[in-house]
C-alpha cells in the first residue's frame, strides 16, 4: 500500500473559500489596500493610454493641451511613456501595498496557529498548508486586483472625459487600455501571492506541537 | 500474554534547552502497550506525562531514546510517512477539542478521511454514521462554536475514530468537561475501545478515568512511577472512596 496522503485540488479550493467567507470583513481589509494600490496604478496607466489615443488623432491643438495638463510631448511624438515621477509613485504605491499584505497575512497566519496544528495532526502535509494559503491569497489577489483595475480604468475615463470633451470618446484605443487593466490585474495578483509567500511557509514549516502549545 | 504491542517506548528523555538552564522533563521512559487496552497515564502537571503523550503521538522527537508504533520507529519515518501515520494510524483527542472552528461538524470529521484519500460521498456516509455514533445525529451543520462543550469534544471522538486507527491518544479529554459531559465523554471511549479494538491512551489527571482503564501508568518527575492493572486499581479506588 503507498503510505501517502491525499488533498485533492478542489477539496482545497473549498477550504481556501470557506475561510475567506468566514473571515470576510478580515479579508476585505486586506485587499482594499490591494484595492488602492493596483487602481492608482491602472489609474496613471490608463490616463496615459487616453492621452496618447488623443496624441495619434490630432494635431497641434492636443499636443498644447497635453502639455498644459504637464504632459511631457513634442510635435511629432506617436507615443508617451509615464514620467519619472509617475513610475517611482506606483513603485511607491506597490511598496506599501506588499508590505501591508505580508502584515495582514502574518497576523493571519497567528490567528490560526492552533488551526493549523490541528489539520497537520490530521496527516496534513506542509504542501497542504501551503496551497490553502495560497489559493486564499489568489481568491483575494485576484477580487482586489481586478476591482481596483476596473475602478482606475474607469476614473480615468472619466476624467479624460472631462479633460478633452466627449468627442474624444471615439478616439479612445481601447485594446490599449484592456491591455493596461489586464497588465494590472495580473501584478495585483503577483502582488497578493508574493506577499502570503513567507507566512505561508512559516504555517507550514510548524511543528504541530507548537502550534497546539500556542493558548487561545 | 501474547498479545501484541501497539506501541512501545524504550529509555525515552526529552530535554528543554530554555537557553539558560536545560530542562530534563522525561527522564528514561520505558512502557509497552498492548493492543486494545485502555490505558491512562496519570501524573501531576509538570510530571511530563503530557510530553510524553506527544512521543507517541509523534508530535514531538524524543532527545534520546526510541518510540515504536506498530513496531515501526517513528524517528526514521520522513515527513509523509509520518503524515500518514498521523492520518491513519492515530486519532487524537486534544483538552481544547481543537476543532477546525470555520468548518461544520461533518466536515471536520470527514477532514481526516478527505487526506486519506477517501471519496467525498464514501466520507460523507461514513462522517454521518460517525456522528450518530457519538450521538450528534441532526447537528453535522452545525460549526463548533454552536456546540457545546461535551458536544465539541463528541465532534472530535468522531473525528479521531474517522480513519479506523489503531490508536487514539487523548491528551485530558475531559479537562475543559464538567462532570457529566466529562463521564459520557469517557464512556464514549470506553465503548469505543471494546467495540473496534481500539487503543486508548489518555493522558489525564482525571479520577473518573481510572474506574474504565485497563491500565494506569503513574508518572512522578519524568520517569514511571508505577504500572497498575485493573485489579489492583479497585482496591485503589476502593482506598480513595473509604478515604473521603
Amino acid at each position: 500500500m503507498k503510505r501517502l496522503v491525499a488533498l485533492p485540488f478542489s477539496k482545497s479550493l473549498e477550504i481556501a473559500y470557506k475561510s475567506i467567507r468566514v473571515r470576510f470583513f478580515r479579508s476585505l481589509i486586506t485587499t482594499l489596500s490591494l484595492v488602492l494600490a493596483v487602481s492608482f496604478l491602472c489609474y496613471t496607466q490608463t490616463s496615459n493610454n487616453y492621452a496618447e489615443s488623443m496624441l495619434l488623432s490630432g494635431g497641434q491643438q492636443v499636443i498644447e493641451q497635453l502639455q498644459a495638463i504637464g504632459y511631457d510631448v513634442n510635435v511629432g511624438d506617436t507615443s508617451l511613456t509615464a514620467s519619472p515621477k509617475q513610475r517611482w509613485l506606483i513603485f511607491l504605491s506597490l511598496l506599501v501595498c506588499i508590505v501591508g499584505i505580508i502584515n495582514a497575512q502574518l497576523m493571519s497566519v497567528t490567528e490560526r496557529f492552533r488551526e493549523i496544528g490541528t489539520m497537520k495532526c490530521l496527516g496534513a502535509l506542509d504542501r497542504f498548508i501551503v496551497r490553502i494559503f495560497i489559493l486564499e491569497a489568489g481568491f483575494q489577489g485576484l477580487a482586489g486586483a481586478a476591482s481596483g483595475a476596473i475602478l482606475g480604468a474607469f476614473v480615468a475615463i472619466m476624467s479624460g472625459l472631462f479633460r478633452f470633451g466627449l468627442r474624444s470618446f471615439s478616439l479612445l484605443i481601447w485594446t490599449d487600455i484592456f491591455t493596461t487593466v489586464l497588465f494590472a490585474v495580473l501584478i495585483g495578483t503577483g502582488l497578493s501571492l508574493l506577499g502570503v509567500l513567507y507566512p505561508a511557509l512559516l504555517a507550514a514549516r510548524m511543528q504541530p506541537v507548537e502550534a497546539m502549545r500556542v493558548d487561545q | 500474554m501474547c498479545a501484541k504491542n501497539i506501541v512501545r517506548v524504550s529509555g525515552v528523555t526529552k530535554d528543554f534547552d530554555l537557553g539558560k538552564i536545560v530542562v530534563n522533563v522525561l527522564k528514561g521512559i520505558d512502557l509497552e502497550i498492548e493492543t486494545g487496552m485502555y490505558i491512562s497515564i496519570m501524573g501531576p502537571s509538570g510530571s511530563g506525562k503530557s510530553t510524553l503523550f506527544n512521543m507517541i503521538g509523534g508530535l514531538d522527537k524524543p532527545t534520546s531514546g526510541k518510540v515504536f508504533i506498530d513496531e515501526v520507529d517513528i524517528a526514521q519515518l520522513d515527513a509523509y510517512e509520518l503524515a500518514w501515520l498521523r492520518c491513519r494510524k492515530i486519532g487524537y483527542i486534544f483538552q481544547t477539542f481543537n476543532l477546525i472552528p470555520v468548518m461544520t461538524a461533518l466536515e471536520n470529521v470527514t477532514l481526516p478521511m478527505t487526506f486519506a484519500g477517501t471519496p467525498n460521498d464514501a466520507a460523507v456516509d461514513r462522517g454521518m454514521e460517525l456522528l450518530k455514533l457519538v450521538g450528534l445525529d441532526g447537528r453535522h451543520s452545525h460549526k463548533p462554536s454552536e456546540l457545546s462543550g461535551g458536544q465539541q469534544q463528541r465532534v472530535a471522538v468522531a473525528r479521531a475514530l474517522a480513519n479506523n486507527p489503531s490508536i487514539i491518544l487523548a491528551d485530558e479529554p475531559t479537562g475543559n468537561l464538567d462532570l457529566k459531559t466529562g463521564e459520557d465523554v469517557i464512556e464514549l471511549l470506553k465503548q469505543m475501545s471494546k467495540e473496534r479494538d481500539v487503543t486508548v491512551i489518555s493522558a489525564t489527571h482525571d479520577y473518573k478515568m481510572l474506574n474504565v482503564s485497563d491500565q494506569v501508568v503513574w508518572i512522578r518527575d519524568g520517569r514511571v512511577d508505577k504500572i497498575q492493572n485493573r485489579e489492583e486499581l479497585d482496591i485503589t479506588t476502593g482506598g480513595l472512596a473509604k478515604a473521603e
